[in-house]
């Protein structure tokens, strides 16, 4: 691992280049269409990762502000819902083309809230966000209903309607995608949102807010800011949500079930995982581009500084290769650049707050404990003076065996564990031997193999050759206890929406029972 | 054998505070991402246990759980420590309202 150089002033140009631009130090909630001061008044400041210091202010709201955020909602309900798809989807595209216009501020905004890459927020988070919206356009646009002729007088019209208010709690480490991944299906869907972000990362989402307060009626999108543990009930079990989606940490996940069963309502849960990365022997046939792309594929477990639900945190490699495969991989990994997320060299900015950087730490003693071999990294990561009140810790790679904890839990930081397999069957078990299956990755120039991975291994999503694509197109969602529900796909449409069905007989032949 | 699981003077004073002001209180340990793999604090009647929680101890006639499967996939080698520190994180557990946070850590048994 290397240290960027001190760079002082990256982090103040950074805010003042944001602030120039409009970017503002306190945000209220944004409700029916403008910003509104929290009732009770209160605000708490949003720190950033890369150096401890304050970014913005905030709403910490109550119960009050939820339910003004509904009453917008509900008020802009039946207008929006009736919005012809073609307006609709103009307002979709039209966010996605501020997005674009706003991408420097945006993604420093991120960067400086979330503590991840400004590579990354440049290159991924930001033109994804934006690409989310024209894909759901284009999805609406394209939707249609279906008609069934149940004989020659009789004709099940089918009409897809949206649900109505809905409530949506998203995590902090993808703050603007996530809102995207959330946002965009539930308003192609004719739908009004009260959002809530994480409070360790509200400040893109307000940025967009200020950027696209003009593109939508009042009231189609209301976001709250605030403690889950403050207003997360008042949202979750809100008997005026029609569905609720969230993506976070198991025990609140199945809590989220809870307050949906009491109104009886869907929801959407995405609840993470320990996804596994599996390179079969083959990938070291040749030394070529082919072998290049899965040694970055194994230190992909560094992107977005490891806080990803589908993380390839287990790496599993064929016993075969395992040394020689694991001796290149390891100079990889150790020439990952740690250090201030602003400079555009930095590969692997900081972890989001304290409590993660505790958390990933504890880990890696656990690891240790448990006789896991650490191989390179192993704690914190040194940072220049300027950035060394901020969350850094070094790419940190263990050898041991997949019953040890860092193997079964999900860590949420740059700490991969690695492991071999006889057999393709072995990998496929090793593989499956976790609670969760969001996502995994395998690797072989085996198509047959791949393939048959791919169909075994019990994830929602099997990248294949590649690692940590996020395109919209492609479904993504959990099995077993990563959640259930797909997004980023057209059949996320469906996930708000209601299906009317009109049974019309033009016949005017009574049954004859009565 | 030493217990399972114990709680930091800090994690008691905690759960202690937090049940005067809320009533009886549930502790169940998360797993997954974001704020995964630390107790969540719940008023006992806002958290459904089910069959497939395990009682893993009691503090301050607090139980704190887990799910079966979670646990035989951690395993019991390592004894868990309950703990409770200053936090700015977010969540649906109660403690965060006061800036707290449990956490959940290990140790040699």
């Amino acid at each position: 691992m290397t240290t960027t150089i001190a760079k002082p002033s990256l982090f103040t140009d950074a805010l003042d280049f944001v602030q120039k631009q409009g970017v503002r130090t306190r945000y209220d909630n944004f409700i029916g269409g403008k910003f509104a001061a929290p009732v009770e008044g209160r605000y708490f400041t949003d720190v950033s990762p890369i150096n401890g210091q304050p970014l913005a202010e905030f709403a910490r709201s109550s119960p009050a502000d939820i339910e003004l955020a509904l009453d917008a909602a509900h008020a802009a309900r039946r207008a929006w819902g009736k919005t012809s798809p073609a307006e609709r989807a103009a307002r979709l595209n039209e966010i996605a083309d501020r997005i674009d216009a706003n991408l420097q501020v945006l993604a420093r905004v991120e960067t400086m809230d979330n503590g991840k890459p400004i590579r990354e927020t440049l290159a991924a988070d930001v033109p994804l966000a934006a690409d989310h919206f024209r894909y759901f356009a284009a999805c609406l646009r394209a939707e249609e209903g279906a008609i069934t002729q149940l004989d020659d007088q009789t004709v099940a019209y089918h009409f897809r309607e949206p649900l109505g208010v809905v409530g949506q709690i998203i995590p902090w480490n993808f703050p603007l995608l996530m809102a995207a991944w959330k946002l965009c299906p539930a308003l192609a869907a004719g739908n009004c949102v009260v959002l809530k972000p994480a409070s360790e990362t509200p400040f893109s989402v307000m940025v967009l807010m200020g950027i696209i307060s003009d593109v939508l009626p009042p009231g189609v999108v209301n976001v709250v800011n605030g403690k889950g543990s403050e207003v997360g009930h008042a949202l979750a079990a809100n008997r005026r949500i029609a569905k609720v989606a969230f993506t976070g940490e198991t025990t609140t996940g199945r809590l989220i079930m809870q307050y949906a069963s009491e109104n009886i309502i869907p929801m959407t849960l995405e609840l993470g995982g320990k996804s596994p990365n599996i390179f079969l022997a083959d990938v070291m046939d040749q030394d070529d581009a082919f072998l290049d792309k899965a040694l970055e594929g194994f230190a992909l477990f560094a992107f977005n500084k490891g806080e990803v639900c589908t993380c390839p945190s287990r790496a599993l490699i064929a016993e075969p290769i395992f040394e020689r495969f694991m001796e290149r991989a390891i100079e990889r990994v150790r020439r990952i650049t740690v250090g201030n997320p602003l400079d555009p060299a930095t590969m692997m900015g900081a972890q989001n707050s304290s409590e993660q950087l505790e958390k990933i730490l504890r880990y890696i003693e656990i690891g240790k404990q448990e006789g896991a071999k650490c191989v390179t990294g192993g704690g914190r990561a040194d940072v220049p003076d300027d950035i060394k009140d901020g969350y850094y810790v070094k790419p940190t790679v263990f050898v041991g065996n997949n019953k040890m904890r860092v193997f079964q839990e999900e860590i949420f930081g740059p700490v991969l564990s690695v492991t071999s397999f006889k057999s393709v069957d072995e990998a496929i078990e090793i593989g499956n031997d976790t609670l969760y299956g969001l996502g995994a990755g395998v690797w072989s120039r085996n198509g047959a193999n791949a393939y048959r991975v791919g169909r075994e291994i019990q994830a929602g999503r099997v990248w294949t050759n590649c690692y940590h694509l996020y395109p919209a197109g492609a479904a993504f969602g959990g099995y077993k206890q990563s959640g259930f529900g797909r997004e980023t796909y057209k059949s996320d449409l469906e996930a708000y929406q209601q299906t009317k069905n009109l049974l019309v007989s033009y016949s005017d032949k009574a049954l004859g029972f009565f | 054998m030493p217990e399972l699981v114990v709680f930091t003077p800090s994690a008691a004073a905690l759960v202690r505070r937090l049940k005067a002001r809320y009533g009886a209180l549930i502790l169940h340990q998360s797993g997954g991402c974001c704020e995964g793999s630390a107790p969540m604090c719940f008023r006992a009647n806002d958290f459904r246990v089910g069959a497939n929680d395990v009682l893993l101890g009691t503090i301050e006639d607090t139980p704190f759980y887990i799910g079966a499967e979670q646990l035989r996939q951690w395993g019991t080698h390592l004894q868990f420590v309950v703990d409770a520190v200053p936090s700015h994180s977010d969540s649906f557990s109660l403690e965060t309202r006061d800036d707290m946070r449990f956490t959940t850590g290990t140790r040699v048994k």
